[in-house]
């Protein structure tokens, strides 16, 4: 029902738009050309469109964010003096009655007569407010939008102010990006103060026992939970290091090949077929570690008469490894790549070879970038989801052994936030501190990771 | 500029015909070569290495033109000319370096020690060590300084311990006059030198695998007059143990530190001869022109 509101302000604008610009057109002209003008004329368009479209949207925005707060209490105050006296959960449940009775006409025939009047009322507070938004929407902008386009004159710094405003909307954008990742990690803060309540924090961190099954009533046979992280992250840290092993050597080497002896023909072709490795869905990476690649490595565990578990932390690595190989060879490359040719060019005048030149010379300058490209990797094997809740276990055994089921914290926390869950249980809870010591850790990596490549871009300017 | 053989104009001397040409302007009372066969003496006796008829082809097109010279032993050879003349091209074609191009294509003979460099049969990692080279902007690499004058002799197997490459470091910055600046922070990274001492330095780490012959591509151009008057120095003193040909673009410089001049255009080289006589008495028109800052 806004919607021809925004459509009418968007008109209003470009009409704001192209009116500021001939004004700006007609004074220049009085005064003696273009010349005179301290701005473009399309500066004043945009100066006068801006002064009516940010005022209106203003408006706009404050009264939806105000408009069920005034319906409700006004609708509150209508009902009877008993209903109102009633505790604030109550009072609630009547007021959803009557929102169900506005918006879907439903129940109208066998409601109170009380409510029946609530909802009406309601319904024409909520007409009434709907028009009061509308014009004071539209007329909120015509009165700064009409002043920018008084003001108009040839002396009027228009592109400074437009450029100013554009400013101001570019900080917002990024603030928005700030903010939201402030915004989550309070909240994820928050909830693991909240277990940190219930189990203590060195407990949570130095347990060797993982077992989050709490009962949830009483009289509930259940056992009584043991929260000790150190399990789950080893699981954690196992698969990252099968995966690491994987990618590290594959993508570094097929990095080198890429912008050492590949041609440019060559290289054009093969780096996006493996970036594609990039954009293939976890999901599909994870079903095919689960039906394909874990059975596989059973029946070879058992061909050459080893226990291989059939959600072994090995199969869930060697997919992970081969999902972020193009981290690796994608980001190396690009760094070797950034090794200047002076660079080849000495060592070659000095009679090495190109595998000579690679090793000692192109790999340890681009050594750091190389290491920041391996801690991205790493940062991302830790976070990664899907593949290892489908071809990982939930058992957490506190092992090493890659033939033997692990689990990981991120399916730790997948597990204990589906389902049916109170939230305020310290099982739910676990997952928010889980979730904390994961994002403190990866933070870390990616922290180290930005200094080194840092560091790197140093040493060549 | 195509004029008919016998018809000249003042302002455009015949560059195609190769006759030569008796100037009416009082300036140029002398007699000049205007064609573009080579001029003076580009053959020296007993020489380092012979260069004949070599031809360079980047794919289709003609960089170099059927060139013939010598370097001669414990010499340094200048090669001058305007930009794009080829002498760069002509250069990393005597140690190979044109190899990395994948079009470039030489043709004709360039032989060292009467060896043909270009033969099937040499590998192109000796023939480096013996052709060494120094580029235009200083290139150290990211490493200590003493890791960059090793570098070489390490890859080739040149030391059988410690002491013995040690003492080659020790010698070669020596010889490269940058001894006294790094012999206490010879662990600090070649990179944070200044741009003069890192040019001693590549010009360090090329001696240190004790070449024949010394390649220069403009070694100064990217340094200060004060770095510039060190290296020429520095070429001065090492031209008693090694050939050096330099490509430069200062012909004081190639006055400076020469004993040989060669004058490049256009793919051609068009005079060579005993540094004073081509900067005093120069045969060729181009060459006069070139010298006396007419164009170029």
């Amino acid at each position: 029902m806004y919607t021809y509101l925004l459509l009418c302000i968007l008109l209003i604008t470009t009409g704001a738009y192209f009116g500021g610009k001939a004004r700006a057109k007609t004074i220049a002209e009085a005064s003696g050309g273009m010349r005179t003008l301290h701005s473009l004329p399309s500066h004043y368009g945009m100066l006068t469109a801006l002064s009516y479209a940010i005022p209106a949207l203003l408006v706009f925005a404050l009264w939806r964010i105000f408009e069920g707060t005034i319906v409700t209490s006004l609708v509150t105050k209508s009902l009877p003096i008993e209903l109102q006296q009633l505790s604030p959960n109550r009072l609630s449940l009547v007021l959803n009655e009557v929102r169900n009775i506005v918006f879907s006409g439903f129940a109208s025939h066998n409601a109170d007569p009380a409510i029946q009047a609530a909802a009406d009322l309601y319904l024409s507070t909520m007409n009434w407010l709907k028009n009061a938004v509308a014009v004071s929407t539209l007329l909120g902008g015509l009165i700064p939008g009409a002043i920018a386009y008084r003001s108009i004159r040839k002396e009027l710094r228009a592109r400074n102010l437009v450029e100013g405003i554009g400013k101001v909307i570019l900080i917002g954008c990024s603030a928005v990006a700030i903010f939201t990742t402030l915004g989550i990690v309070f909240s994820v803060l928050f909830e693991s103060l909240r277990f940190f309540h219930a189990i203590p924090f060195f407990d949570f961190l130095f347990g060797l026992q993982w077992s989050p099954q709490t009962a949830m009533r009483v009289d509930q046979a259940g056992s009584s939970g043991a929260f000790g992280a150190v399990p789950v992250f080893a699981g954690t840290i196992l698969i990252a290091l099968i995966a690491m092993l994987v990618a590290i050597p594959v993508g570094l080497l097929a990095a080198i090949y890429l912008s050492e002896y590949a041609g440019s023909r060559m290289r054009t072709w093969a780096k996006p077929m493996l970036e594609i490795l990039a954009g293939i869905p976890t999901v599909v990476y994870g079903f095919f570690a689960a039906l394909t690649v874990a059975p596989l490595i059973r029946d070879i565990g058992q061909a050459i008469g080893l226990q291989v578990a059939s959600e072994s932390a090995l199969a869930a690595g060697l997919v992970m490894g081969i999902m972020i190989i193009p981290f690796v060879s994608s980001l190396s490359d690009d760094v070797i790549h950034a090794v200047p040719q002076a660079m080849r060019d000495g060592s070659f005048a000095l009679g090495a070879t190109r595998f000579e030149t690679i090793r000692l010379v192109i790999i340890p300058a681009a050594l750091p970038g190389i290491v920041g490209s391996i801690l991205l990797a790493v940062s991302r094997a830790i976070g990664e989801t899907m593949i290892v809740v489908m071809a990982a276990g939930l058992s957490a055994d506190l092992t090493f052994n890659p033939l033997k089921a692990v689990t990981t914290v991120t399916v730790q926390i997948v597990t204990l936030l589906v389902g049916d869950q109170e939230f305020d249980s310290p099982k739910t809870l676990a997952a928010f501190a889980l979730g904390l010591l994961l994002f403190v850790f990866t933070l870390f990596l990616n922290f180290i990771a930005l200094r080194v490549v840092r560091k790197y871009r140093e040493q060549y300017e | 500029m195509e004029l008919t053989s016998n018809q000249t104009h003042p302002a455009f001397p015949t560059l195609l015909s190769g006759a030569v040409h008796q100037e009416s302007e009082q300036t140029r009372s002398q007699a000049y070569t205007t064609g573009r066969k080579t001029v003076g003496t580009p053959f020296v006796d007993k020489p380092r290495m012979t260069c004949r008829d070599v031809e360079v082809y980047y794919g289709e097109k003609c960089a170099i033109n059927k060139i013939s010279i010598d370097v001669g032993c414990n010499e340094v050879l200048a090669m001058i000319g305007p930009s794009g003349c080829g002498k760069s091209t002509f250069l990393r074609c005597l140690n190979r370096m044109n190899d990395t191009v994948p079009s470039c294509r030489v043709v004709g003979s360039i032989c060292l020690d009467e060896t043909d460099i270009y033969h099937p049969s040499v590998d192109v990692v000796p023939l480096r060590a013996q052709v060494g080279m120094v580029f235009q902007k200083p290139n150290p690499f990211p490493k200590s300084i003493y890791d960059n004058v090793a570098y070489g002799p390490r890859i080739h197997g040149l030391t059988k311990n410690k002491v013995e490459l040690d003492e080659i470091v020790e010698t070669s910055l020596i010889k490269a006059g940058l001894w006294e600046e790094v012999k206490d922070r010879l662990l600090e990274p070649g990179t944070g030198l200044s741009g003069g001492q890192q040019q001693r330095l590549c010009i360090a780490r090329a001696i240190a695998v004790s070449p024949e012959v010394i390649l220069m591509d403009e070694p100064c151009s990217a340094l200060d007059p004060i770095a510039t008057a060190r290296v020429e120095e520095l070429i001065a003193e090492l031209r008693t143990q090694f050939s050096i040909v330099i490509v430069t673009h200062a012909m004081q410089q190639a006055a400076r530190v020469s004993q040989r001049t060669a004058y490049f255009h256009l793919g051609d080289l068009i005079e060579v001869g005993a540094t004073d006589k081509i900067f005093t008495n120069p045969k060729h028109r181009l060459t006069e022109d070139y010298i006396t800052g007419r164009f170029g």
